[in-house]
């Protein structure tokens, strides 16, 4: 199949039908739509704060050319003037449309140019502070290392206990199981966002007011977890367990030696799941962390972005940052998910 | 991977001989309780008894964090909460802040729900034919499901604002520029917007998994028969995606329900309270104003918990007929 029949394969017969149509536009509009924002985002955050400033903005991040003028840098425009001669300019000062400006060589003989008739000499370039700075002069190192922490932690934890109990709820016959099970079913139907008041006084309780591990205990119990692992180790035969029992393994070993791996597939699905929950979580942390070194990236970000809502070009760079995790689990395990998702309906 | 887990098999390695006495000492039964407890405790502890205390955190009064330190006043929050001469209209309730909260959270799970099964729907569909790079555009589509909240609102945030990139392009195509995060109108949009942006290729995997289970056989005979699209659309997929469709509504709608974290970063439910929802009643009420009043958000919350029992219900029901079909 040449290239060009195999990208204009169709629905069956020759010509377009109008469903061919509908499907190519509304597939090139979701490109746009949904890559274009988040393309627009990591293109925005390599720009200066003065091209961001700037209306209409440019596709691609440049850097304004300067030249040192009187001891200061000041930025140069290629002036065109009233007999169509161009020069390349310093610009002294502007006020309102008029802007004084004067060749860096002989800075001593200014001009008054209109500014519609001059363009900023820039060349391509990455304003590269924008992430360099957070990191050094904000918190924004904390803030990662507190998220790293907080997501693999929690994901450890969860994925330790889940199976543990996904393991007693699967493959032993015991009184009280289908209370269990009512119980953790019941749960699904009480997200967090429900529980904040009594949650909050219990993480008080426990002293873990302003603490990581309020962040990380709450969310580890997930039903979803426990019925994620529970129906696939279902499907493991027990004739595995009883020959083990035979050969005297423990019924530890049965769970770490036998069960865990066979059950891996489903771990590594809850465990995408979890890191991504884990690292996306806001409004819990929010409420638990008040102290500033405590604050996991999505806080910090969103504090951030409060109150330095002029510094755009921070903000940018550090929402770019605060992406790229999540960007990679995707690409590198995009079929898991979208897999897991479907069979699971987990999210 | 057998780098990383090696310390984590010899710990199980080390547990062995201990967790061996325990199944001595306590059987079969000691060692099921041994699997259950770390999961069950932490449930316990952080959902199970929140969960059972909310309701008494409701009929309490007072600023104490403790239930100890907190004095019984009965139905007082819920009757401050229902308290309306007209219900339709926020001002006239004693809670107006409360009221418009509902009323902006129901008309924005209307329409959101909506456009977001319908845009779900359509891509569904469409990833369903046989196309070109099938995984890639699955992909795109599903792409800002993964992405936190805070990086959604951001991204709207930065494109929506007045001299944005939507203004430059609306401005390029000869319409007026609008303020959209600063009028309520276009506000309350962006929020439904940026929300069904951020979800809908989810849904749409649910949709696609459940278009993938039809038999081909169905429309390979409609094909025969020359059956208009449409046609074969209404009679084949849509009576055989119900299940799923209805799946996908109540788990919308339980999610839209709680609408927080990406309108309350983009538009921190301005201009006024325009795009305030439930969610962000309960918090700002529970934690964030001066004027604190645990008792009232937790009345508040288990309004809102009623409905989504009342939604997740509906799912369980629904998820076990399309089961046993």
């Amino acid at each position: 199949m040449t290239a060009l029949a195999f990208l204009t394969r169709r629905r069956g017969g020759p010509g377009w039908h109008w469903t061919d149509i509908v499907t190519w536009a509304w597939l090139l509009s979701g490109l746009l739509v949904i890559f274009g924002p988040a393309l627009w985002l990591v293109a925005s955050s390599f720009k200066t704060p003065q091209q961001l400033a700037q209306f209409p903005p440019t596709l691609l991040p440049y850097i304004a050319q300067t030249a040192t003028v009187n001891g200061e840098p000041k930025p140069l425009y290629r002036v065109t003037f009233e007999d169509g001669t161009t020069r390349t300019l310093a610009e002294l000062r502007r006020v309102g449309i008029v802007a004084q400006m004067a060749n860096p060589a002989a800075p001593d003989e200014t001009f008054r140019v209109p500014i519609a008739d001059r363009q900023p000499v820039r060349s391509l370039g990455l304003a590269w502070t924008n992430y360099t700075e957070p990191f050094l002069h904000f918190d924004f190192l904390t803030y990662l290392r507190n998220s790293v922490f907080v997501t693999v932690a929690a994901t450890l934890i969860t994925l330790l206990t889940n199976s543990m109990a996904a393991f007693a709820l699967s493959k032993y016959d015991f009184r009280g199981r289908g209370t269990v099970m009512l119980l953790i079913i019941a749960t699904l139907m009480v997200p967090l966002s429900v529980i904040l008041v009594p949650l909050y006084s219990v993480i008080s309780a426990l002293g873990l007011f302003n603490s990581l591990w309020g962040v990380i205990l709450p969310t580890v119990a997930t039903p979803t977890g426990v019925f994620l692992l529970r129906q696939y180790m279902l499907t493991i035969p027990d004739e595995l367990i009883d020959a083990a029992r035979m050969d005297k393994a423990s019924e530890w070993q049965i769970y770490w030696r036998i069960i865990l791996p066979l059950t891996a597939p489903a771990l590594a699905v809850l465990a995408i799941f979890s890191v991504v929950w884990r690292w996306n979580d806001f409004l819990w942390p929010l409420i638990v962390l008040s102290r500033k070194e405590l604050y996991t990236l999505q806080v910090g970000l969103n504090t951030y972005a409060g109150e330095l809502n002029v510094q755009w070009h921070y903000i940018l760079a550090m929402t770019v940052v605060t992406m790229i995790p999540v960007v990679l689990v995707f690409v590198v395990l995009q079929r898991f998910i979208t897999t897991g998702i479907a069979s699971a309906g987990i999210k | 991977m057998k780098l990383a887990t090696a310390p984590l098999a010899a710990a199980a390695r080390l547990l062995d001989p201990a967790l061996r006495a325990l199944q001595r000492t306590t059987g079969e039964r000691g060692m099921i309780a041994f699997f259950l407890l770390p999961n069950m405790a932490i449930f316990g502890i952080f959902v199970l008894f929140p969960m059972l205390t909310n309701f008494a955190y409701s009929v309490t009064g007072g600023n104490a964090l403790f239930l100890a330190d907190r004095s019984f006043v009965g139905a007082q929050h819920y009757a401050r909460l229902v308290d309306c001469q007209n219900h339709l209209d926020p001002m006239t309730c004693r809670d107006d802040k409360f009221w418009t909260a509902v009323w902006n959270t129901a008309r924005f799970v209307l329409l959101q729900v909506t456009l977001m099964t319908a845009a779900a729907m359509i891509t569904a569909l469409i990833l369903n034919r046989s196309l070109p790079g099938r995984s890639f555009w699955r992909a795109v589509f599903f792409f800002p499901v993964l992405l936190s909240p805070v990086v959604v609102g951001l991204i709207w945030r930065w494109i929506l604002q007045r001299q944005g990139l939507l203004n430059w392009a609306m401005d390029s195509l000869g319409f007026d520029t609008v303020n959209w995060l600063t009028e309520r109108t276009s506000a309350f949009a962006a929020a439904v917007g940026v929300s069904v942006w951020a979800h809908m290729g989810f849904y749409a995997l649910i949709l696609l998994a459940g278009l993938q289970a039809i038999p081909k056989d169905l429309y390979e005979a409609a094909e025969m028969d020359g059956t208009r699209p449409t046609r074969v659309f209404l009679r084949i997929t849509l009576p055989l995606l119900l299940p799923n469709l209805l799946v996908v509504i109540v788990l919308a709608l339980i999610r839209a329900v709680q609408i927080f974290d990406e309108v309350y970063v983009l538009t921190g439910g301005g201009p006024g309270t325009s795009t305030l929802f439930l969610t962000q009643y309960i918090y700002e009420i529970g934690f964030a104003s001066l004027l604190r009043n645990p008792g009232l958000a937790a009345a508040a919350s288990i309004l809102m918990g009623a409905v989504l029992v009342l939604l997740t219900l509906a799912q369980l029901g629904l998820a076990r007929r399309a089961e046993r079909k």
